[in-house]
Order: structure tokens, then sequence, then C-alpha cells
């Protein structure tokens, strides 16, 4: 009855849409394509970008046209690239970061899940501390501390990739922790420890693999909160400079005079844009944690007849 | 006088003339589950009734659909299930009625009594409190039912079920109750409307065997009192002997037999029936130590030498330690069977997992293998490890997810030995022939396997290093009956040709029976006695092991039925 599926229809969001129905697909669906729309624009930047991140005209704050189709900025950039580049710069910190910390998460909460005693405790400790900060504000210490004034591209996108993963960091060690502490109490860690395997061995073998399952979940729903922490450092100044790389909460805070003016151009594109791409990765993350739940997952109901019953296995 | 019931029932089911109406009647019922692998059925074409008075089984292995028949009952099948045929209650079909009148019809015609009474009852609310919710549910139009009423029915109720001080009790909470008198409760709230049918949902199995010997009585009391219905769902053979009228034997969704308890038992006519009959271990049956007047292996080398052993659980701030193990002493010789007997908290396991360094000892002795288990550093048991096995209670969770079998079997000959991968995936499948399973599955997860084969597999990997020792912890209490015969069966051949000493833990003290030569017998942390399997089963010493074996319901209505009598007269005499 059961067959094997092939690699594919075995991939993390692939068979997540194959098991969707209803209102859950849709969501799902719509998650898939924003997010789509953010990866391919981030990574066809160049193409579709008319002029360079970084470009000035000296026409300002002009409105829409044919040479600048979402117009331009008070300082001249041309707001349509700069929307496009921004995408490459929010998916470049998102991946920087969200790796950084899941690589230190991920070791600090299976060693400290796994040994407990006072390692446990200090990291624990240490962890809500870091918690109790408000996370812009510790970003911003981060920020400042770490980029030193530089503004080139990349130490820019690094101080604001590494003061975010200060800030993810508990979030992972905390998830990993409490499922080690779960399996070492589970049979088969302890059959491992009885065996005699070393805890290097069962914390590689046995629970890593177990432990990390829900990391795709954290990680989408993690991406969203990043680019607006992101986009928050860039609102108050702290992220990267104009004239490195393009960022979308820089441009909304330099558009918040011109609203007032009437010009909305400037604002609303990169607004538009944080908010489609939030949007995005939120629905992806939230539709996969639900359909990963075999109770909050909707199913089709049961046929009576099996005349239906054909129809999806030829679907499947 | 259940004798007559029974009778009464039984002549009064297919073809009387003047049969009472039926509590309860079920037709052609077929329930189909919606699953990512498409429809399942898990109930195909039951069809069955329930007269008044009647104590009615279903009986099956995991899987059976006994659970979805009794969940159909009460309309309780969840979303994705959908069900067709008939289930009438007091003329109305459970299966198309509005859910308004579904709600008259639950707690007033028909309640539920669930396995687990800690998790059925609210630990939040008062006992009372529980037992009035369903009377204020249900209050006739137009009239409240008052504070005082409430209480009174509950105290009532209480009182019926054998709570001892009602009037007192009635404002406890959930946890201030033992399991038996939650299991208690939990039927007084099924009682309080005085439903004409109860369905009792393995209402035993979270219990130990002395306190199911009380809650059978209690069931059977309240047939006889108050002619109530009972459809009982159980997988043990014992409690059906020693409850049941009639018995319907379900299999893979199908009502395979039906008769009458005492027909079933002495001449089961299906194939299925007398294979699952077959299987049931029955005390005094097939014992490890028939004819034996003195301890085997007495003159071999001991391996395990418990002296006056002590294990303490740390307690909160300011509670005292919980002695889990309190001044044991035991020994285990090379080849010999031990095993250990007890009810839950009676600190079996505690004394399994301290002998494989899983737990630590808190004073005495216990040198395991010549090593002293008082100062235990794991880094020097380390290399002890090769020489003991261990066998986990639940087959499901003693496999990582992620490793296949052969991956898992083959974990303890990658760290104690240093063979290439070649001789190590030959080993791993000799030791899968060993134990029945084909070498092919050594590429299967774990989730693949079922139940025995997973547990088979467990022994593969408990035997990969030629053990001295094998400790087994329930090992066959998460299997059906059917399986458990056989891995019991595997367990005994591969003890015989082997060799190996074995602790054997369990609460099933037939099981333990087949096994064991020597048996220890555990109670509140104490071993209360140990001797030869024989002796101990057929002539206990002690008031406890008296009582324990008293309790167990055997297989067989007419033998039950004596050993019914003399645990009354052993309880009365107390």
């Amino acid at each position: 009855m059961e067959n094997k599926k092939s690699l594919f229809s075995r991939l993390p969001v692939i068979s997540q849409l194959k098991k969707s129905v209803g209102l859950q697909r849709g969501m799902l669906v719509a998650g898939i394509v924003l997010t789509l729309i953010f990866l391919l624009t981030a990574a066809l930047a160049p193409l579709i970008a008319p002029y360079g991140a970084t470009q000035r005209f000296d026409l300002t704050q002009a409105a829409p046209s044919s040479a600048h189709i979402w117009g331009t900025t008070a300082g001249g950039y041309d707001v349509f690239s700069r929307t496009i580049w921004g995408a490459q710069t929010a998916f470049i910190v998102i991946v920087v970061a969200v790796a950084l910390s899941i690589f230190i998460g991920v070791i600090l909460g299976l060693v400290s899940g796994y040994i407990g005693g006072w390692l446990d405790r200090i990291l624990v400790v240490v962890a809500d501390a870091i918690y109790a900060f408000p996370t812009l504000l510790l970003a911003m210490v981060m920020s400042i501390a770490l980029s030193q004034g530089r503004s080139d591209m990349w130490s820019g996108i690094f101080a604001a990739a590494i003061s975010i993963t200060v800030v993810f960091i508990p979030q992972y060690f905390r998830v990993i922790r409490a499922e080690t502490i779960r399996l070492k109490a589970e049979p088969f860690v302890e059959s491992a420890i009885v065996v005699g395997a070393s805890s290097v061995r069962i914390m590689a073998r046995h629970i890593y693999k177990n432990a990390t399952r829900t990391l795709p979940l954290i990680f989408t729903l993690n991406a969203s909160e990043a680019i607006l922490t992101l986009a928050g450092l860039g609102f108050l100044g702290f992220g990267i400079e104009p004239s490195a790389a393009a960022e979308w909460g820089y441009d909304l805070n330099h558009a918040q005079s011109d609203a007032t003016a009437g010009i909305w151009w400037t604002g609303v594109f990169p607004g538009a844009a944080i908010v489609l791409t939030v949007l995005g990765l939120t629905l992806l993350g939230e539709s996969m944690n639900d359909l990963n739940d075999p109770r909050l997952r909707g199913r089709k109901k049961a046929k009576k007849n099996g005349a239906q019953k054909q129809e999806e296995l030829v679907e499947a | 006088m259940s004798r007559s019931t029974e009778k009464a029932a039984v002549s009064g089911t297919p073809s009387g003339e003047s049969t009472p109406r039926p509590v309860l009647k079920i037709d052609d019922l077929r329930v189909t589950f919606a699953t990512d692998q498409g429809d399942v059925p898990a109930v195909k074409d039951v069809s069955f009734t329930v007269a008044p008075g009647e104590i009615v089984a279903i009986v099956g292995e995991s899987g059976s659909g006994k659970t979805v028949t009794a969940k159909a009952i009460l309309g309780l099948l969840p979303e994705t299930a959908q069900g067709s045929g008939a289930v009438i209650i007091s003329g109305n079909d459970v299966l198309t009625v509005s859910p308004q009148q579904l709600r008259k019809i639950r707690g007033r015609d028909v309640a539920m009594v669930f396995q687990e009474p800690s998790t059925a009852l609210n630990p939040v609310y008062t006992v009372g409190w529980q037992i009035a919710e369903g009377l204020r549910a249900h209050r006739p139009e137009g009239k409240r039912v008052g504070r005082k009423e409430a209480r009174k029915l509950a105290i009532e109720a209480l009182g019926k079920v054998g709570i001892p001080e009602p009037e007192k009790r009635v404002d406890y909470y959930p946890h201030q109750f033992s399991g038996g008198q939650k299991q208690r409760v939990v039927i007084a709230a099924a009682l309080a409307l005085n439903p004409g049918l109860i369905v009792a949902d393995e209402p035993t199995t979270a219990l130990d065997v002395t306190v199911q010997a009380e809650i059978l009585e209690l069931l059977r009391d309240l047939r006889d009192r108050y002619g109530t219905s009972i459809v009982l769902i159980t997988h043990n053979m014992g409690v059906v002997a020693d409850l049941a009228d009639r018995v319907v034997v379900m299999f893979e969704g199908d009502v395979v037999e039906e008769a009458s308890a005492s027909a079933l038992f002495a001449a089961p006519k299906e194939a299925y029936t007398q294979k699952l009959l077959a299987a049931v271990p029955h005390l005094g049956r097939d014992s490890a130590s028939a004819g034996f007047t003195e301890r085997a292996f007495q003159d071999k080398e001991v391996l395990v030498r418990a002296t006056d052993l002590e294990i303490e659980y740390p307690g909160r701030l300011g509670s005292p330690a919980f002695k889990a193990v309190d001044k044991v002493s035991f020994t285990i010789s090379a080849g010999e069977v031990f095993g250990l007997v007890g009810e839950s908290g009676s600190g079996k396991t505690t004394i399994g997992r301290a002998i494989a360094g899983l737990n630590r000892t808190t004073g005495g002795s216990l040198n395991v293998l010549g090593y002293e288990m008082l100062n235990y550093k794991e880094r020097s048991f380390r290399p002890l490890r090769k020489d003991i096995g261990f066998v986990f209670q639940d087959p499901a969770a003693s496999f990582n997810p992620h490793l296949t079998i052969g991956e898992c079997v083959a974990e303890p000959l990658l760290i104690h030995t240093d063979l290439n991968s070649q001789a190590v995936s030959k080993k791993v499948a000799d030791l899968l022939e060993s134990v029945q399973l084909p070498a092919a599955y050594a590429k299967r997860f774990p989730h693949e396997l079922s139940g025995g084969q997973r547990q088979r597999a467990s022994l593969a990997r408990g035997l990969a290093l030629k053990p001295k020792l094998l400790i087994a912890d329930e090992p066959t209490s998460a299997l059906d009956v059917s399986v458990q015969a056989k891995v019991l069966e595997l367990f005994r051949e591969i003890q015989n040709e082997l060799g190996f000493a074995a602790l054997f833990i369990s609460h099933d003290l037939a099981v333990v029976d087949i096994l064991a030569e020597w048996v220890g017998v555990l109670y509140k942390g104490k071993m209360v006695e140990q001797g030869i399997g024989n002796q101990i089963m057929g002539n206990p010493q002690d008031a406890y092991t008296k009582r324990l074996i008293a309790s167990l319901p055997v297989p067989n209505p007419e033998e039950q039925a004596k050993r019914r009598a003399l645990h009354q007269a052993l309880l009365g005499a107390k």
C-alpha cells in the first residue's frame, strides 16, 4: 500500500504542499509565491534593476516617469532600482544571520542540554539575559560596536547580520536545548548509553538529527523577523550606509519627510517590499508549521464510494 | 447472581419471543478514516446488540477497530472519520442525530469510562463538581439543579462506587485519590444520571492487577444492582473471562466470532479465536521452573549481587527523598533467568536500570560483574557495558528513528570491536537471522517494522556482543498477546542456546513464570518474597504475594469464578 515516494516529493516545502487542502493550501501557495518573487528578485537584481543601487541622479524627488518608473528620492536615487537591490541586501543579511545563529545555537543547545550541570545553568542565564534586552537596542549596540564607522557594503552587511545573530542565538539555543533534554530521556538514547557509546557520539549521531527537525520552521519564521530587525536598524540609521548598498529601512526613514509633501512614491515601494516579503515568509512558515502537525492539518473527507479514490490515486 | 443474569441475557438475545428491547443495537457499522495515504477502513460491517443488564466484551488486538467501535457508540468519532450504518441507542441513531440530540443522549442514555483515569479527570476541579457537571448539563426543562441537590447526587454517586466517606471526599481534588479510586470516580461520573449503558474502554489497563480486581468487582456489582448494561473494550482475556456474559471478537475491523463467554473459552470456533486464546499466557501452565525443587545455577559464578541495596530519588525542596528501593538483597548467577515482578512503583525498573548504570545507587551494595556500583564512574564502567545487554519496554521508542535497523543493531559492534564494515554487516545479518528476521530488514527504518519485529530487532541489538547478562525491562508489555507469545518463545530459545543470565522485569506474573526459574516479588521497594517460580506462583507465603496472585484473572470463566470466590475470601480474611 505504501509506495516509495520520489526524493522530490519528500523535499520540505513540496511534501507539505502535497498534503495541504483548502484554505491551508491557499495560504501556503501565497507564501510560496511571495517568497519565490523575493528570492528571484534578489537573485536577478542586476538584470531587473535599470540602474545601480548607489547610482545618483541630478533629478531629485521626481514623480514616476518612463526614465524612473517609480520616481526618484530626495538624494537622487532611483526608487525602483533601490527597491530591487534591497531584496538582495535583505537576502544576504538573512542568510548570513540565520546561518551563523543556527550554527552556534545548535552546538550550544546540544552541549548545554546533554551535559547539563553548571555549564547548562550558565548558558541558560546568559541566554535569558540576552533575551531580556530589547532586541532592537541590542542589535543597535552590536551594530555600532562592529561597524565602527566603516561603511562599505560587506562590513555593513556583516554588522547587520551579526547583530541579528546575537539576538537569534538564544532562540535556537532554547529550542535545541529543550529538544535535547526531552530526547535525553528517550529510550533510544538510553539504549545508546547502555551500549557504551560516548557522549560525543550520542550527541552527534542520536540527538542532533532528531533535535533539528523543527529548524526549517524556525528558520522561515525567523527570516521574516530578521528582515524586520534589519529594516528597523536601517530606519534608525544603524544599518547599511546608502552609499554602500540599497536597504529598505533606510529608504523608508528618508521617505518620512516626503510623505507630508505629497511625495508618496519614495515610501510606498520600499514599505510594500518589506510588508510583502515578511508576509510571504510568515505565511510560508506558519502554514508549514500547521501542516507538519497532524492535529492541525486539514484533510479531505473520507469518501463513501470508491470512484473518487481512484481519482486521488491518479493524482498521487 | 451473575450466573442467572447471564443465562437470561444469552437466551434473550437471538431468537427469543419476548426479547427485551436492546439497549444498544449496532447495524452494519462501517468507519473509514481519511489519512495522508488515502482512505483507511477501520471498522467494516460490525453488527451486534446489547440487552439490558448484559455485559458484552469486545476483544481484539491493536488495530482491530474495537476502540473505534466504542467511540462510534458515543458519537465521538474524529472529524477525519466517516461512519455509515446505524448505532441505535434508545431509538436514536447516534450517527445521524443532530449535535443537540447527541448531547442529550450522552450521559443520559450512554456514558463512557476511559482508559486512563488520571487524564479523564480535570485536575483543577473537585471530583464532586465534575460529577455534578453531567447533572447540570441534563437538567430537565426550566428547572435548575441547585448546588445542594447536585452535591447530594454527587455524594450518592460516590457512595455507589464504594468511595469511603463520600460526604468528605466529594470536595477532594483528583490528585488526592489513588489510581483505582480515580477510576471509581470516573465510573461514578458515568453513573450520575443512571444511564442504561456504560461503554468502558480498557477500564483496567492502566491499573495494577490488585486494583484491577477491585474495579472489575465494582463493575459486576453495578450490573447486578442497577441492571446497567456494559460494553467492555479490552485486549485482556483474563478480564473478559472474569466479567463478560457475551464476547465479540474483532480482527482488522471485522467481527470474527460472537458467542457467550463460557462457550467461547470452552470451544472457540474460528481459527483466529483459537490462536488468540492459545497465545494468552496462563498462570501455572508452561512454567520454566516446572518440577524444580531447588534453585538452579546455584554453583555458577555470581554476576550480580545486591546486598541491602537502597536507591533514593531526591525529593523536592523541603520534602524528604523518595526511597524507590529499600534494603533489597538478591543474586543473579550465570545462566539464570531471574524474574522480577511487582506493580507500578514497586521499584522493579529502578533496580534494572541501576544494574545497567542508568540510575545511581545510594546505599547498600550492588556488585555488577565485579564492579561496585556505589562508586560509579561512567568512564570506568564503560568497558563492562559490552557484557550487559538491555531490552527496553517500548520497541518503538528504543530505536533512533533516523537510523536503519541495521545501523542500530551494528552500533554496539562499532563501539566495542574493530571489525571492518563488511564484517559488521555480515554479523548484523547473522544476528537478525537469529531473531528470525530476514537479513534484508537491516535496510529498513524502525517505523517500517511492526511492534513484534522491532522488539526482536531490539533483542538482536542486546545480544550483539554476546553479553553475560541481559536486562529485559517489560519487553512484551507493549505488544499484542499473539506477538508477545512469539517474542517470549524466541527469548526462551535464544536463552537456552546462548545461556546468558537474564533479569526479566515484568508486571505480568504469567509471563514471568514462563521464562524465569527464580522469581522475586517487589512491593513498595521491598523484596517481599523470592523463590523458585512454580513455588511462588503455586504456594505463595507472603500476604502481598497471595493477594497479587489471587487478583490475576485467568482466561477461563469457570476457573476464574472459583478464583474470584477465593480472592474475596482472602480480602474478607484480611
